[in-house]
């Protein structure tokens, strides 16, 4: 089917998020407003207005009524997802970048940057049941390993964190003490900065990709290396069918290394893999830049894809797709 | 790194136990004694293999000055003002380098002095400079290295009978060419790996044979026979080979050496390297040497200044072009020959030697090339004098000199010279100017070498204004392609120098309109070309089958930047090498433009199928081969039905693992995932909906009554 194109952000997207009921998604882009649409339509229903920066990541409660918004504005933002307010700001020292809200939303990891003299950090802040009892306190603060950490995610039961960023290392942290539990292998990991993660529906495994051209295929809870998917490109952005067993790489050029020559050069696709036999499948063209995000609705039966070209592109699929054999 | 660590860590105690900071200590000004390793092994054994290494302390840099004349001490400081004058022009002399001895009970200097400098090189030239260097008429220098008196001190006086080492058989270096599945070898350079495979279009994967990190230090190349891979380091050139790994069989030292290149039957290696000189008004220093392959001997060195090897002729062309030294003779790598200026200088490999002692003198010679299996010299002489003299080509015989024939040409702008792979035609591109000298236009002679009085054929293009983009013959065939027209959509024509009965003609074979090429590829069996598109047209190709005149396919390696047949014509390889960071690697195809198998690898520099010897069939024994072609090919149809099935039993398998592995992963999450379902909930405040994955779809039908109007309908 024809992608619909959901113009709305003015800079490059950053993030993609459905909801779980899989009939929002949530949107982050550099310009300063995270945009909500609805899913099936690509109608927007809402911007949320409030950051002073570009919005890096997002997450949505299971309920679907709050959101969390992590921006370079320093900040990470809680709101109310239905009316748009604003229901707390997290300050930090330097740029918030990874959000995630644990199992039962009572408790959100929020990553920061380096910035200055200050290293980058893993926060866990409890979420208020009642927005007026929120404070800022951290529950606690792991700080520790070099460069931006560019996502963090909460292991099975709340148990760990597992924070992947620009040392091209997976870690496993104890989300009750802040100890590091595991490290992913310098030979077997990735070789160049991780971009990207995304947990499966289950959280039994996640999806790594890094601008190694390659994405990796992890056990949350021994962090055992499990497939590896290679590409032509650096890879922005994973994302895994809930449905099937595919996997989507998007990534690109670097937008500054994008050069005049051919578009084809910059291979702007969002490709698809055989998640087991770590075969290409095919890949969706359009975008005019490299692909910054993706995601997949929990139905999945559509996916959306967010470019540096700052469309965000909802693609339903065709009947033949489900029918794929390889 | 474990061992490392413990160093450090010993170190810093001793430095401790010392008193002594470290951070305070520059590592890098201390000096070992040479020759003194304090038991600590270098990482690099071919250092110390190295003999000419350059220690500051070594005598590699000193020269002896002998015929000096004897002077009382009072004009010590005039001769020593001299010598340095003299000296110091040709590199830097030490500090405290000169020093004249002074015989004790006259007085009088002794006749001769040391000069220290700073490098062998200039140690070397000034003692290539001077030697026999006039002073006056009875002070004739006479300079020596001052290592070669201690080498020829030890001479001994009496000769010995040279000892002769027992035979070794060595590894067969022919090995790769018996494989049993007839396959093809190429070497790649990736990043700091060089890796030789073989390719298996079978298997449609590649088969690696032998890889090493930092194998050379710039580029690899093999022998034209494939016998030898050739590597470049530092300290000169190698070469590689054997029956199963690759063996280091001989070293070429040549300090600095830049390009190397075989004769074309592998006999002699030409090593090349130039260096900058000490006065920056000089030219580069320009080293060649010419080696024995097999015995790694010096067959004989040229030195100069690059000037001297820079290409002759009025157009002021400067710098070298590479290779300095062009083969020819056929065979038996029995002539090499360089262009001068306004002379070509032919060696003959007997002696290492001009023939007849001097140089051929062709007054302006702009080119030359050899016939690839005939001693025949092709040359090129442009117009001079404003047109009153017009340009020539001329084929001369060697070792005679004799000249074969000769052609003018009027109002050349240039010309181009092409051999036939089998020496039987050379096509000569003339570019001539306009009447109005504004613009060029292009024409081919067309020589028939193997004909009596070799004649000569005028060949025009349908549209004269044509720019010629590629010319290309079909190696050992009578067929030839050119590329021409212009930009972007350039035409491409074959034509043959036969036509129908009669064999004394060029003829048009076809012409494909509106071509995206700009390069032309025949397979070296001849018969199918690809046109390609490189660069500009980002890596279009189309493989095109010249008995039947038509195209077998047509094809794209995005980017692709290389293209080279492998030497059985069987497979062609596409590359794109690192000119650019994207796309970088390369892909296999059948010779029908089938892709077999693509590879991609970061920084990836090089590609070279192993070049194989020529074939010992009789042309005979060929075309029986051909003729009966079927009955032979029968096997090997056979073999390929069964690795194809094979392959994809092999792939079926893999598959069905990969399937019963994920299975497992799968089940086991499943199982621990119930397992933690509980928790789960308790997590969630007990919610229930623990059925993250099983939606249930109730109907709930709600009825709602809306109006209720009793009407009392009358009975009939």
């Amino acid at each position: 089917m024809r992608p619909i194109l959901m113009k709305g952000h003015e800079r490059p997207l950053t993030f993609l998020k459905y909801n779980r009921d899989g009939d929002l998604l949530f949107s982050c882009a550099k310009d300063h407003n995270p945009t909500v649409w609805f899913a099936d339509n690509g109608e927007r229903l809402g911007t949320y207005r409030g950051h002073n920066g570009a919005v890096w990541c997002c997450d949505v409660s299971r309920d679907s009524m709050r959101l969390i918004t992590g921006s370079a504005d320093q900040t990470a933002k809680l709101w109310n997802v239905e009316t748009g307010q604003q229901l707390y700001s997290f300050n930090f020292d330097s740029p918030a970048r990874a959000v995630d809200f644990s199992v039962g939303d009572k408790l959100a990891v929020i990553t920061t940057d380096p910035f200055m003299e200050l290293t980058s950090a893993i926060h866990v802040k409890r979420i208020a049941g009642d927005p007026s009892d929120q404070v800022g306190e951290s529950v606690l603060v792991i700080r520790g390993p070099h460069g931006r950490i560019n996502r963090a995610v909460w292991g099975p039961l709340n148990m760990t964190i597992i924070s992947a960023g620009e040392d091209a290392v997976v870690r496993i942290w104890d989300s009750e003490t802040g100890k590091l539990l595991k490290e992913s292998d310098k030979e077997s990991g990735h070789k160049k900065t991780i971009t990207a993660l995304s947990k499966s529906a289950d959280g039994s495994h996640f999806l790594t990709g890094s601008l190694d051209k390659s994405a990796k295929l992890w056990d949350t809870r021994t962090l055992t290396l499990i497939k590896t998917y290679v590409t032509e490109r650096p890879v922005n952005a994973v994302a895994m069918s809930p449905l099937l067993n595919h996997v989507v790489l998007g990534g690109g050029q670097d937008a500054s290394a994008v050069t005049t020559t051919d578009h084809r050069a910059g291979k702007f696709e969002a490709k698809f893999f055989d998640k087991i036999l770590q075969e290409e499948i095919g890949g969706v063209k359009g975008h005019f830049g490299p692909i910054n995000a993706l995601a997949f609705n929990p139905d999945g039966k559509s996916f959306s894809s967010g470019g540096e070209d700052g469309y965000v592109r909802l693609h339903h699929f065709d009947p033949d797709y489900f029918n794929i054999k390889i | 790194m474990a061992d490392v660590m413990m160093m450090t860590d010993s170190i810093d105690a001793k430095a401790a136990q010392l008193g002594i900071d470290l951070s305070s200590v520059d590592f890098d000004s201390i000096r070992l004694p040479p020759g003194d390793d304090f038991g600590i092994k270098s990482d690099d054994e071919d250092i110390y293999q190295e003999e000419n290494l350059e220690f500051d302390s070594g005598f590699g840099n000193t020269i002896v000055v002998d015929n000096l004349p004897v002077v009382p001490r009072e004009k010590f400081e005039k001769l020593e003002g001299v010598i340095r004058k003299i000296y110091s022009q040709i590199g830097v002399i030490k500090e405290d380098g000169l020093w004249m001895p002074v015989d004790s009970d006259t007085g009088k200097s002794l006749g001769y002095c040391f000069i220290e400098y700073n490098t062998p090189q200039e140690a070397e030239l000034a003692k290539e400079k001077t030697h026999g260097y006039k002073l006056d008429r009875s002070h004739i220098f006479a300079v020596n290295m001052f290592d070669d008196f201690d080498r020829f001190m030890k001479v001994p006086d009496e000769w010995a009978p040279p000892e002769t080492k027992p035979y070794t058989p060595g590894e067969n270096l022919q090995q790769w060419l018996i494989d049993a599945k007839a396959r093809d070898q190429f070497v790649i350079r990736a990043g700091s790996d060089t890796e030789v495979l073989w390719n298996d279009g079978r298997q449609l994967k590649p088969d690696p044979v032998y890889k090493r990190a930092f194998w050379t230090e710039s580029y690899v190349q093999w022998s034209p026979l494939g016998t030898y891979l050739a590597t470049v380091h530092r300290q000169g050139a190698a070469v590689w080979g054997g029956a199963t790994t690759f063996n280091r069989l001989m070293r070429y030292a040549h300090p600095q050496v830049k390009l190397i290149d075989f004769s074309p039957r592998e006999k002699y290696l030409v090593t090349y390297s130039s260096h900058e000189p000490s006065n920056p008004r000089d030219a580069n220093r320009v080293v060649i040497n010419v080696f024995d392959v097999r015995t790694g001997k010096v067959m004989r060195d040229f030195k100069g200044s690059a000037d001297d090897f820079a290409i002759g002729g009025t157009g002021g062309v400067t710098g070298v072009s590479w290779p300095v030294f062009r083969w020819g003779g056929g065979k038996d790598d029995k002539y090499f020959a360089r262009i001068g200026k306004n002379i070509i200088s032919v060696y003959e490999t007997e002696t290492f030697s001009l023939i007849d002692k001097k140089s051929l003198k062709v007054e302006n010679v702009m080119d030359f090339c050899w016939s690839p299996t005939d001693p025949i010299l092709a040359l090129f002489v442009p117009e001079l004098g404003g047109g009153n003299q017009p340009a020539r080509v001329s084929l001369v015989q060697i070792p005679s000199k004799e000249e074969l024939r000769q052609k003018n040409l009027f109002s050349v702008s240039d010309c181009k010279m092409y051999w036939q792979s089998n020496g039987d035609y050379l096509a000569v591109k003339v570019d001539r100017y306009t009447k109005t000298k504004k613009s060029t236009y292009t024409g081919f002679e067309l020589f028939r070498i193997k004909e009596r009085d070799i004649p000569i054929e005028v060949l025009e293009l349908e549209n004269k204004n044509d720019k010629i983009i590629a010319f290309a013959w079909e190696p050992k065939g009578h067929r030839f392609a050119v590329i021409h027209g212009d930009n972007p959509k350039p035409d491409v024509s074959f034509y043959s120098m036969r036509s129908g009965q009669n064999t004394g003609r060029v003829s048009k074979l076809t012409t494909l309109k509106g071509k995206q090429a700009n390069a032309l590829f025949w397979s070296p069996t001849g018969r199918f070309i690809i046109l390609a598109g490189l660069k500009g047209f980002n890596g279009q190709l189309e493989f095109y089958n010249v008995d039947e005149l038509e195209t077998m396919a047509t094809a794209e390696h995005f980017m692709a930047t290389d293209i080279e047949w492998d030497p059985t014509g069987r497979y062609v390889a596409t590359a794109v090498t690192s000119v650019h960071e994207m796309e970088n690697g390369f892909n296999i195809w059948s010779f029908n433009g089938k892709l077999l198998y693509r590879i991609l690898k970061d920084h990836f520099f090089q590609f070279l199928w192993r070049p194989r010897p020529p074939s010992f069939l009789t042309p005979e024994k060929e075309e029986e081969i051909a003729k009966n072609l079927k009955k032979y090919s029968k096997k090997y149809e056979a073999e390929d039905q069964d690795v194809s099935l094979l392959l994809s039993e092999q792939d079926r398998e893999k598959r069905r693992m990969l399937k019963e592995e994920w299975e497992k992963w799968v089940n086991q999450w499943r199982q621990l995932h119930e397992d933690e379902k509980l928790e789960r909930q308790k997590l969630r405040d007990g919610e229930a909906s623990d059925e993250e994955e099983e939606y249930e779809a109730k109907e709930i039908e709600v009825e709602e009554l809306l109006d209720v109007s009793e009407e009392v309908l009358s009975f009939d």
